[in-house]
């Protein structure tokens, strides 16, 4: 495999790591525009687990992710009183604080960033992002998924039939946090070196595109949303500067035909059983 | 009855403002067990902000819910579901993109350890799927149990939201006008599925526009006019009762 496709297809499993920690939050019904402060975060604590304290990376990855969604629960318990764009905006505001503080962090280079990572292979990054996509796949057909959906739908009712909305809110909003924070290790180790500026609202913005353009109501969706949103620009690329509008273009026509993006249950129950039939 | 047993529910004095506006004033209202109760008045009288009272959706400004003899005042809404108070919605509120199936499964949400719950649906609680099946074979619902609820008709949409709230073996079942809406035949099944409730155990709070169907159902009545309880006995002695004509009748003289 050419480095050239290794390069790409390794992006593509650390997007969808990243999609999917926005993906588990939304399913909530809440969305959130900070999950690049949870990579970011996940990014400098494995890697200073494995240049500092010479761990292996695996183990350097289950910690940075047990930390970010102590840190994702201990975040999303007071943020979660808030609803809808108010949500937004404060998950917003915690990814700029997460990356200012990246910056002012001289202990791992502040402004000058942090290397020093063994480089991994793009294998390595996607056994990582299909055990999370089975597993999530899984939870989806699990009873806490139906408990998950009632929240999304009507906290209120869901309450009135005994599910505790903010347990399960919180709950997901730990797990997005800790997922988001695997993605930023691997990507550390993938890019072999970081920076503050990798983590900043646009990797955020990217995270959520990813979902919505994939399909937002199913995890593969996901999977989807992160190869068209790595791969298109590559294909549009004889545009030369214009890709970028190109692609923005494509977006808003994605929106307006198809708003709950590529994939969703009826397509996928269509193809399940055309590939049967 | 058996006096040494507890009501079911009994509201002690409840009082609920809203600044200033008082929606309920001192209302105190017992449910033995196995009793079916009628909660009835004019609108705005303060039944369905009974009903929030009860379920913790509002906060009472005094007084207390105590059911069979426990407080559960100030606990919030799922406690008291698990507690054993279920309700269902005088504007149907179903989980939308959920089939009646799902439903059912998803208000049992006490039914195994949290990392069962975890695992396909297939490994699940025997109890929860068995409950589910039970839950639809009493409700009829058996030949739409794939169907989104949302997608039913009206009157098979509340039957759905009434088997959502029994299917956790509630203690007490609040019913916020559960016959709105439909014809003469309709209510009567609605009326024979109550009643068939209340022969499993359940208590029943309901409340009803509907003066037919609640004289024809309840045990007693207890009824409201500005948030304050001014009649309370059986469905007869409602109907002579000067005060009751009063509110319903003399507020446009």
């Amino acid at each position: 495999m050419s480095m050239y496709y290794a390069g790409i297809l390794s992006d593509i499993g650390i997007l969808l790591l990243g999609a999917l920690s926005v993906y588990i939050i939304l399913a909530t019904g809440q969305l959130s525009l900070g999950n690049a402060g949870f990579m970011g975060i996940g990014a400098y604590i494995t890697s200073w687990l494995t240049v500092e304290a010479g761990l292996p990376i695996t183990v350097a990855l289950v910690i940075a992710a047990l930390v970010s969604g102590a840190i994702g629960v201990a975040v999303g318990f007071p943020a979660l009183r808030l609803k809808g764009i108010y949500l937004a905006m404060a998950t917003l505001g915690f990814g700029e604080v997460v990356r200012s503080f990246l910056l002012n962090f001289a202990a791992m280079g502040g402004p000058e960033g942090f290397h020093g990572m063994h480089h991994i292979s793009t294998g390595y990054i996607w056994t990582w992002a299909v055990s999370v996509l089975v597993l999530v796949m899984l939870i989806e057909a699990s009873p806490i998924w139906l408990e998950i959906r009632a929240v999304r739908d009507d906290e209120t009712a869901a309450g009135l039939v005994g599910l505790n909305a903010t347990e399960i809110k919180v709950g997901a909003f730990g797990c997005g946090a800790a997922v988001a924070a695997i993605a930023g290790g691997l990507f550390a180790h993938h890019h072999v070196y970081i920076e503050p500026g990798n983590f900043s609202f646009e990797r955020s913005v990217d995270l959520v595109l990813a979902v919505i353009l994939g399909g937002s109501t199913v995890a593969s969706g996901a999977l989807a949303g992160a190869v068209m949103l790595v791969i298109l620009p590559e294909y549009l690329r004889f545009l030369a500067e214009w890709r970028f509008a190109a692609f923005g273009a494509l977006l808003i026509a994605m929106l307006l035909v198809r708003r709950q993006g590529l994939l969703d249950r009826a397509l996928l129950r269509f193809a399940w059983r055309g590939s049967r039939a | 009855m058996n006096t040494t047993l507890p009501p079911r529910l009994r509201l002690d004095r409840i009082t609920k403002a809203f600044g200033g506006v008082h929606a309920l004033t001192d209302l105190s209202l017992d449910v033995m067990p196995g009793q079916i109760i009628g909660l009835i008045g004019p609108n705005g009288a303060g039944k369905t902000t009974t009903f929030n009272v009860i379920t913790g959706a509002y906060r009472a400004s005094s007084g207390t819910v105590l059911l069979d003899g426990q407080a559960v005042t100030s606990e919030p809404p799922h406690k008291i579901a698990r507690a054993g108070i279920m309700r269902t919605f005088q504007n149907i509120r179903l989980f939308s993109d959920m089939t009646v199936w799902e439903h059912l499964l998803v208000a049992q949400p006490h039914s195994g350890l949290a990392v069962r719950r975890l695992l396909p649906m297939r490994f699940s609680n025997r109890k929860t799927i068995e409950r589910a099946e039970e839950v639809l074979e009493f409700f009829a619902l058996g030949n739409v149990r794939n169907r989104p609820a949302r997608t039913l008709p009206y009157g098979l949409q509340r039957r759905v939201e009434m088997a959502r709230a029994v299917t956790a073996r509630p203690r007490l079942l609040l019913l916020d006008e559960p016959v709105a809406g439909m014809n003469h035949d309709e209510a009567e099944a609605i009326r024979a599925l109550v009643l068939r409730l209340r022969q499993g155990g359940l208590s029943i709070l309901l409340i009803e526009h509907d003066m037919a169907f609640v004289m024809n159902l309840c045990d007693e009545l207890y009824v409201l006019d500005f948030g304050i309880l001014i009649a309370h006995g059986r469905p007869a002695e409602i109907r002579a009762n000067p005060a009751v004509l009063d509110a319903y009748l003399g507020r446009a003289a």
